[in-house]
């Protein structure tokens, strides 16, 4: 025999085999949403840093900000902050052990898609109406 | 709970003794709980974080940012949300390469490379929020 034969051995299933549920889904969403928010806090250190530069650097990024795409990623950022931040209080509460039941998980995991997008909305009303 | 002592009949070391502060990692809990702390302290911080923001959306000169971010409640608040976040944000990619890279050089350097990344944004952060605040006088 030229080449020994792989045994079939049993895998254990990953992601594709499951159905997806909300709390998989959430779970998945935190992760992707922290490491998003690792990435954009350079946004904000770049921000800072310009302001820190003078007025010339301040208004090149400024200018960003201000554009179209500059408000999209604002915007974005916003609900990514906010779906991280309602995801780790969901294991927060979880730390504590509560909410570990079915019914109260899906809940729950409902609750950070849905709180996520109307905290995202009312910060961008509130921001235009206050200031 | 497994007794893992080289020799039994010469270590007079508790098993608590010997689980205290190590663990599979030798840092015992201290990853888990900094990583839970920071998310407490991340919440008020960051809704304040978001305020700040909106504020300096609305104005967007020069002048008025360095009002803004310069004004000591404004400075305090921003320099303990970068501390707390940045700390929270090298636990979690830790986590995550440490789930996800299994090659141990690779990830060591993606861990130092990690924690490289997460003290450069601190410094940065901290420098410009000192810079524009610091020795400017209210009055």
């Amino acid at each position: 025999m030229a080449e020994a034969k792989v045994a079939p051995r049993p895998l254990s299933p990953h992601l594709q085999i499951y159905r997806w549920s909300w709390t998989m889904a959430m779970s998945v969403a935190h992760r992707i949403t922290g490491v998003a928010l690792y990435g954009g806090i350079a946004l904000f250190a770049i921000w800072l840093v310009a302001l820190a530069s003078g007025p010339g650097a301040f208004d090149k990024v400024q200018w960003f900000f201000g554009s179209p795409i500059g408000y999209l990623v604002l915007f974005g950022y916003t609900w990514i902050l906010m779906h991280h931040m309602l995801g780790g209080v969901r294991h927060l509460v979880w730390d504590f052990g509560h909410g570990m039941e079915a019914a109260q998980r899906i809940n729950m995991a409902r609750f950070t898609l849905v709180g996520s997008v109307a905290l995202t909305l009312a910060i961008w009303v509130v921001a235009f109406i206050a200031f | 709970m497994a007794d893992n002592r080289a020799d039994t009949r010469v270590s007079m070391r508790t098993p608590l003794a010997r689980v205290k502060g190590l663990g599979a990692s030798g840092h015992g809990v201290e990853h888990w709980w900094l990583h839970r702390m920071t998310a407490v302290s991340n919440v008020p911080l960051i809704i304040a974080f978001v305020i700040i923001v909106a504020a300096l959306a609305a104005s967007p000169s020069y002048q008025e940012a360095i009002a803004i971010i310069s004004h000591p409640l404004v400075a305090i608040i921003l320099i303990l949300a970068v501390v707390s976040v940045t700390n929270h944000m090298r636990l979690g990619m830790q986590i995550v390469i440490e789930d996800y890279v299994h090659d141990k050089g690779l990830k060591i350097a993606a861990v130092i490379a990690n924690n490289f990344y997460a003290v450069i944004i601190g410094v940065a952060c901290l420098y410009a929020i000192l810079k524009v605040s610091l020795g400017r006088i209210l009055v």
